[in-house]
């Protein structure tokens, strides 16, 4: 590690993050999703509870989406980090049209997972939509307009 | 918040016997909750277990399921085999958290947590589960119905790893994992029952129901006698003598015991239809 972060107390991870291999230096207390908001500008993920409860900073750790609050970035050395700023805006039409946001504070979540679920179809033959979206609370929609938007999602490429 | 990341179990070994203050880490789905406020979490050293792929396994032997030290729940829901013949482990894990949390926690975790509410602690104690243990010292193994000695206390020393779970395969011709909590995800347990019975008899484990989650012999015993049971007050004075539940946040404990009684009445002695229940032709060897 370099002088000046060693001397700050900062420690380094390498990782891949949105698509790009970079290096990054953390101070060893900080969460991933500290890392991404605050070292990185990242602001996409947003914390809701900071307890594993709500969604709001889900990425995708290794292909997998988890919650960015309870990671701590010393362990994402050398695994592929995912978040909502990598996602095509393009693909976010049939959530736009079904009303699967109001005051936007849990949608970043809820559209990593509703991608997650597009990109995992076989999914679906275990789980329910509302199931897999179990994980990320909104206190607005009252959810039908997410899970109309996810059907949507499905349903689009299925057409395509 | 200095961390070491070991490339070996033995490697990870040696760090937790040198200073018995470090703490193992996997997930970390209970280790970082409200982690910002909690700064004397931050003075504390965490070995990270996270890059010992050789501890994420899910394997067979001829009479045991092995479920590596780092296997997470998400690993056993999408594991055909393990649905097939250990299904309450699937049925619990898909009522821990959700999936951001299933993809994270670890069965391994859940034991050395030691919540009272633990979900897959309940299904891994009705299967019989045995905790593999590692240590610079030698390997060793706890049969998880004597692992808990109390509130957060276990037969796990500061420099042993969970390096497995092993469950054996048995005959079951019966199998129930009912957990009731506010809402179906993202929930604690109010009350957990898991109960099976197999070629060893019959297991009833409760969680949320005392200091840790636990067998319930009496009401084993019950069971293995055949005992009629008309009403679901009736299990309530073996019930009483199997468990110790206390009012807090979640629940009360007048609640608690209603709440098993039904559940258990429902599943077992009523002959009505119960949702969270297994009832098949015997499975394994």
């Amino acid at each position: 590690m370099e002088g000046p972060d060693r001397e700050r107390g900062l420690s380094r991870v390498e990782l891949v993050l949105n698509g790009r291999p970079v290096a990054i230096a953390f101070d060893p207390a900080e969460r991933l999703l500290d890392t991404l908001r605050g070292r990185l500008g990242l602001t996409g993920s947003k914390e809701g509870c900071g307890e594993g409860e709500c969604g709001s900073c889900t990425i995708y750790l290794d292909g997998v989406p988890v919650n960015a609050c309870l990671v701590p970035t010393f362990q994402v050395e050398g695994l592929r980090v995912d978040t909502i700023e990598s996602i095509d805006p393009a693909r976010l039409d049939p959530l736009h049209r079904s009303g699967a946001t109001q005051c936007g504070a849990c949608t970043p979540g809820v559209v990593m997972a509703a991608l997650w679920i597009d990109d995992h179809r076989e999914q679906l033959a275990t789980h329910t939509v509302r199931e897999l979206m179990a994980g990320n609370l909104c206190r607005c929609t009252g959810y039908d307009g997410i899970v109309d938007g996810v059907e949507r999602l499905l349903a689009r490429r299925r057409g395509a | 918040m200095p961390f070491c990341r070991p490339q070996s179990v033995q490697e990870a070994c040696q760090l937790l016997a040198e200073d018995v203050r470090r703490v193992p880490i996997a997930g970390g789905t209970d280790l970082l909750v409200r982690w910002p406020q909690r700064l004397d979490a931050h003075a504390l050293t965490y070995v990270d277990l996270s890059p010992l792929s050789e501890l994420r396994s899910i394997a067979w032997s001829e009479d045991a399921l092995h479920l590596g030290g780092l296997t997470t729940y998400w690993d056993v829901i999408q594991d055909r085999r393990v649905g097939e013949e250990f299904p309450l482990l699937v049925r619990a894990a898909r009522q821990v958290g959700a999936i951001q949390i299933q993809t994270r926690g670890t069965w391994a975790g859940n034991i050395a947590n030691a919540s009272p509410a633990a979900d897959g602690v309940a299904a891994l104690l009705a299967y019989d589960g045995v905790v593999e243990l590692s240590s610079c010292a030698g390997d060793a193994e706890v049969a998880l119905a004597d692992f808990y000695l109390g509130y957060k206390q276990m037969r796990r020393g500061p420099d042993q790893l969970i390096r497995a779970i092993r469950l054996p395969r048995q005959r079951r011709s019966f199998e129930l994992f009912e957990k009731v909590g506010s809402r179906a995800a993202q929930a604690i347990a109010k009350v957990g029952v898991a109960v099976v019975r197999s070629t060893s008899g019959w297991r009833v484990v409760a969680s949320s129901m005392g200091p840790c989650v636990c067998r319930c012999p009496q009401l084993e015993a019950l069971l293995e006698a055949g005992t009629a049971i008309g009403r679901p007050e009736d299990l309530l004075p073996a019930l009483r003598s199997d468990v110790s539940p206390i009012d807090d946040l979640r629940s009360t404990a007048e609640y608690r015991e209603a709440v098993m009684a039904r559940v258990l009445f429902f599943a077992l002695f009523s002959g009505a239809p119960s949702p969270g229940r297994t009832l098949r032709e015997p499975v394994g060897r």
